[in-house]
């Protein structure tokens, strides 16, 4: 059982913070529910190395505590904190055989033989190792390899939480989707707590239920992989999740909603109620560009753009457009028609987001985000 | 400049790496080399630079044997994998090597380092040391540097694999862009198709050491003249069901029967390998002869904006890409429509009968 | 990727070749000729095929040096790794005290042979060696020069001061080149310190600690310079190893022709201890 609670977390590497900028994590309140499937996702630098050595116990974090399931576990050492995990590069003890590489945290324990042979024989069984037993180590393929370090994660019955670092860079390509496939029929079998660091959105969208999104140190968005598609709670999730990211527009406040050059975009008056109580003048929209409607023709609702570029991807096409000086990528099907020279757009409402200082404006309900 | 390759070959201890390459590259032509790893890519390209000899054929730069020319007289850039930089040279120094080594005059070589910065967006660092800087800064730089010299032919040998996936978008736009208002002939070998058909220009599909398919990458794409080259030029790659089409009905596997179209009447009764592209297939029916299959659910890999559904039954499996983020469970079943329209059929020995597009324009 | 294969390159390593012909091929073989003649003067010799051999086998000058050699090469090595990898393990990984740790460590290293035999030969005198004269004073009975187990022991000390700090140097860049997440991957794991030390460490120092057996006992094989300025190779000939053994016959008493066939089977020894330490280590990574 464990719940991992990160109550009012902050971490800097400097020895007297002052300025936000010297903190490596912000203040945060995070938390990992017992038995989720989750990823911690970002961009290098963003901080999510620092946040997983603070679960792990290999840092202690300058403010705020980590609880697993309510108990403070700031000053446990690692091995004492009942987690497992599995590293970029996989660790294994080569000079054992696999059997022994699995059975090597049970014995540290002292755990009776007996349960140790049955308890590695159902890890192998479940991670598909048992015809690999009784080889050495040190010959097997990198993803065998991977599979015998969560296998040392899983033999422990006390283990309640995996945390995986970027654990498939050393896999061919061909390989990855089976481990990830594995991973996710592990977590289904086990009821354990997994957390998967990554800055690949493949990886994190494939293996969690939910996604923390990391950016500057803070955790900007936790949600589905849906939620991140289609309902990004930071400019920057827009930009970071989707090839190619969300279009991401500077406007100004007008009279029925926003506007940029000429073009006026109307909103709803929920929306641009909100809207004028907020203080900040940092106002942008966001759209994905598979979400951009173009019409066969000329359309009254439509904007006019002028095509710049077309890139046939072959399973989809991208238009470059250009509206009022600003550039636009839209994602058509590979039947839909390409316009010529000119096309018309439209910013279906229920798809066009309103960011405010960064984080997304919901009229529907109360603001959040900023805190 | 043109570039043309000759029946190339090389080989070393009786191990071939490249058989019979015959390549004609146009001036300012954009020229992506798409293969495995081990198909052949670097080594073509190392023959183009000079740095290897063919051991078979020869090369013509602008109709003159260049074969036995070496790399240094042959006005040539290359970027690497790795980012290859002098670490104890500043950014401007780095940028600034291959003039300093061609004696270019100072002033010049401040204008050239300017401009070719300011394209590749590194002037603020510029008096910089490369190992301060990240990885996309890095490539950049050696890229500034592979640019600056006006080079006639410029390799780029998987410059953007080691970065990730944000990075490499833009930077693909940048240089296809940068290439625009270049004469020079750009060759860029990658093992991905989507970065081939990114690039634009040309693709030649290297498979084994041999060349299978050349031409517009749009156009190779849409008709691979065999099985391999649809299996190299698709990601995720082209489903493959083995069939057979007989007088008036096409039978996959035993399991699953339609009817013959117009098209597909056209083509002699027997056994065919059947290829539909992932992004073909959906989760609901779009037009009249779509077939409905009902399927096992694997795993649904999401990269984001889109996702990959990986699924099968009893006779064959079949990888979907959906655009959107679509979850499913391991296990669940699901019914799957595959439009027999858009269908490539092609012969045991692998090649291709029919594809989608041609048989639009027959229609 | 394989280079065509390009046979001028033969012609660069001609200068070497030759340069190793004339540095030992010849050599040697002028030691094989006087190996196989009993040389009176410059003029007179006499073959007399394996002769000398055949003697410097049966000899208990040399099998007697030859066990001596031996023991000396087994304790040496006995000492060394062992301390060497206590030392690599206790020297501090990172920081200023990494550096001066270093530093210290590596001083033994840059002192000759024959000063360290100085040195020690001083230090250890019972009666103005603080080291001989202090085991004394707390009632030791302490006399290399009289006892030859007391010689013994003073060269083998010598040598443990002067060459373990090799053993813990190759061991220290040996385990800094372990990753982190392997000492991490066994603290979750719950490894004792002994569990980490056996199953990650020691594994990992394998190819060095090949190196340094190698090193130290090709060397320790050769030592000459201690013993002699230490006791001369005595008291008795309690401390004359095999190198003394044969310069005292080669050059002492002018015996050329024993004295190369002495250094010929010698040198096969050495060249077979390589051979069966080489045969081993490979024979395991096979197994592997």
């Amino acid at each position: 059982m464990a719940e991992i609670h990160l109550k009012s977390l902050a971490h800097s590497y400097s020895k007297n913070p002052n300025k936000p900028a010297d903190y490596a994590i912000r203040e945060m309140d995070h938390v990992w529910e017992h038995g989720g499937a989750y990823a911690l996702l970002g961009p290098s630098g963003c901080g999510k190395s620092t946040l997983l050595n603070i679960m792990s116990g290999l840092l202690s974090p300058t403010n705020g505590q980590v609880l697993f399931d309510g108990i403070e576990v700031n000053n446990i050492p690692p091995e004492d904190r009942n987690i497992a995990q599995v590293f970029q590069f996989p660790v294994i003890y080569d000079s054992m055989t696999v059997f022994d590489n699995l059975a090597f945290p049970l014995r540290n324990m002292k755990t009776p033989e007996v349960k140790v042979q049955s308890r590695v024989h159902e890890i192998a069984e479940a991670l598909e190792l048992t015809a690999l037993l009784k080889k050495n180590a040190s010959n097997l393929s990198a993803d065998e390899k991977q599979k015998i370090s969560m296998g040392r994660g899983l033999v422990r019955s006390d283990v309640s939480a995996i945390l995986f670092d970027e654990p498939l860079t050393v896999i061919d390509p061909q390989l990855k989707w089976k481990l990830r496939r594995k991973l996710k029929q592990i977590h289904e079998q086990f009821n354990i707590t997994m957390v998967y660091v990554t800055h690949d959105q493949l990886e994190a969208s494939t293996f969690a239920e939910k996604i923390a999104v990391m950016y500057g140190g803070q955790i900007v968005q936790f949600g589905t992989p849906r939620e991140l598609f289609e309902r990004p709670n930071h400019s920057f999730v827009g930009y970071f999740i989707g090839s190619p990211g969300m279009n991401l527009i500077e406007v100004q406040r007008s009279t029925n909603g926003v506007k940029f050059g000429n073009t006026h975009i109307n909103l709803e008056p929920e929306m641009v109620d909100l809207l004028a109580e907020m203080p900040s003048d940092n106002i942008k929209v966001g759209i994905r560009p598979e979400f951009i409607h173009v019409w066969d023709g000329p359309n009254t609702d439509a904007f006019c753009c002028d095509l710049m570029h077309v890139e046939d991807l072959g399973t989809y096409k991208i238009l470059k457009l250009k509206l009022d000086g600003i550039e636009l990528k839209v994602r058509i099907d590979e039947d839909q028609t390409i316009p010529k020279n000119k096309a018309y757009i439209s910013f279906p409402e229920q798809w066009l987001l309103v960011y405010v200082d960064e984080f997304l404006i919901d009229a529907s309900s109360e603001q959040q985000g900023i805190e | 400049m043109s570039l043309d390759l000759k029946n190339l070959g090389y080989e070393v201890e009786g191990e071939k790496y490249l058989t019979d390459v015959n390549l004609k590259l146009e001036p300012g032509s954009f020229n992506v080399l798409l293969g495995r790893t081990l198909a052949g890519k670097t080594s073509l390209m190392r023959l183009i630079a000079g740095l290897d000899r063919p051991t078979a054929g020869s090369i013509y730069m602008d109709g003159i044997d260049v074969t036995n020319i070496a790399v240094q007289k042959r006005n040539i850039s290359m970027v690497y994998q790795q980012f290859i930089n002098y670490p104890n040279l500043t950014v401007r120094e780095n940028i600034a090597s291959p003039l300093i080594i061609a004696k270019t005059k100072a002033s010049e070589i401040t204008r050239r380092v300017n401009e070719t910065a300011a394209i590749l967006q590194i002037e603020p660092f510029l008096d910089r040391y490369p190992l301060e800087l990240s990885g996309g800064q890095q490539q950049r730089t050696s890229m500034a540097r592979a640019l600056v010299k006006d080079a006639s032919i410029i390799l780029f040998d998987e410059p953007l694999v080691n970065l990730d996936y944000k990075l490499r978008e833009e930077l693909r736009s940048e240089l296809r862009d940068l290439f625009k208002e270049r004469n020079a002939i750009a060759v860029y070998a990658t093992t991905e198709p989507n970065e081939a058909m990114a690039l634009g220009g040309v693709t030649t599909l290297l498979h084994e050491g041999r060349v299978i398919q050349t031409g517009l990458s749009t156009k190779v794409y849409r008709n691979p003249i065999n099985i391999e080259a649809a299996k190299l030029f698709s990601e995720p790659a082209i489903n493959l069901i083995p069939g057979r089409l007989s007088q008036n009905e096409v039978t996959f596997d035993d399991s699953v029967h339609f009817p013959l179209d117009d098209d597909l009447s056209k083509i002699p009764p027997g056994n065919y390998v059947f290829g539909v592209l992932p992004s073909h297939i959906g989760l609901v029916p779009n037009h009249d002869d779509d077939l409905e299959i009902t399927m096992r659910m694997q795993l649904a890999e999401i990269s984001g904006s889109e996702t990959y559904m990986h699924v099968v039954n009893d006779h064959f499996n079949l990888v979907l890409q959906l655009s959107g983020v679509i979850s499913y469970h391991i296990g669940d079943s699901i019914k799957v429509y595959l439009p027999t329209h858009k269908l490539f059929v092609f012969d045991q020995a692998g090649n291709t009968i029919q594809t989608p597009s041609q048989r639009i324009r027959g229609n | 990727m394989k280079k065509i294969p390009n046979n001028k390159a033969w012609f660069l390593v001609l200068p070497v070749f030759l340069l190793v012909a004339f540095s030992a091929i010849v050599p040697i073989m002028t030691v094989v000729n006087y190996s196989v003649q009993d040389i009176f003067d410059q003029n007179t010799a006499y073959f007399v095929g394996a002769e000398w051999y055949r003697e410097m086998l049966r000899s208990p000058r040399l099998l007697d040096s030859l066990l001596r050699q031996f023991s000396y090469s087994f304790s040496v090595l006995l000492i060394e790794i062992p301390l060497g990898i206590a030392v690599a393990l206790m020297m501090p990984a990172k920081g200023r005290m990494a550096s001066v740790s270093l530093i210290l460590v590596a001083i033994p290293l840059l002192i000759p042979w024959n000063v360290v035999g100085t040195i020690w030969q001083t230090f250890s005198r019972a009666d103005i060696g603080l080291f001989g004269w202090s085991l004394n004073a707390i009632g030791i009975d302490y006399n290399y020069a009289s006892n030859a187990g007391d010689a013994w022991f003073t060269v083998l000390l010598m040598d443990v001061w002067h060459w373990t700090s090799l053993i813990a140097l190759l061991c220290y860049s040996g385990l800094r080149a372990i990753p982190e997440a392997f000492y991490q991957a066994a603290r979750i794991d719950r490894a004792s310190s002994w569990a980490i030390f056996r199953f990650i460490q020691l594994p990992r120092l394998k190819s060095v600690l090949v190196i340094g057996v190698l090193l130290r006992f090709m060397d320790s094989f050769m030592i000459y310079t201690e013993p002699f300025v230490l006791t001369g190779g005595g008291p008795g000939n309690s401390t004359t190893f095999l190198s003394q053994a044969l310069t005292k016959m080669a050059i002492g008493q002018f015996d050329i022709g024993p004295a190369a066939a002495f250094s010929l089977i010698y040198y096969l020894i050495v060249l077979l201890v390589c051979y069966l330490f080489f045969t081993i280590i490979n024979l395991q990574d096979k197994a592997k």
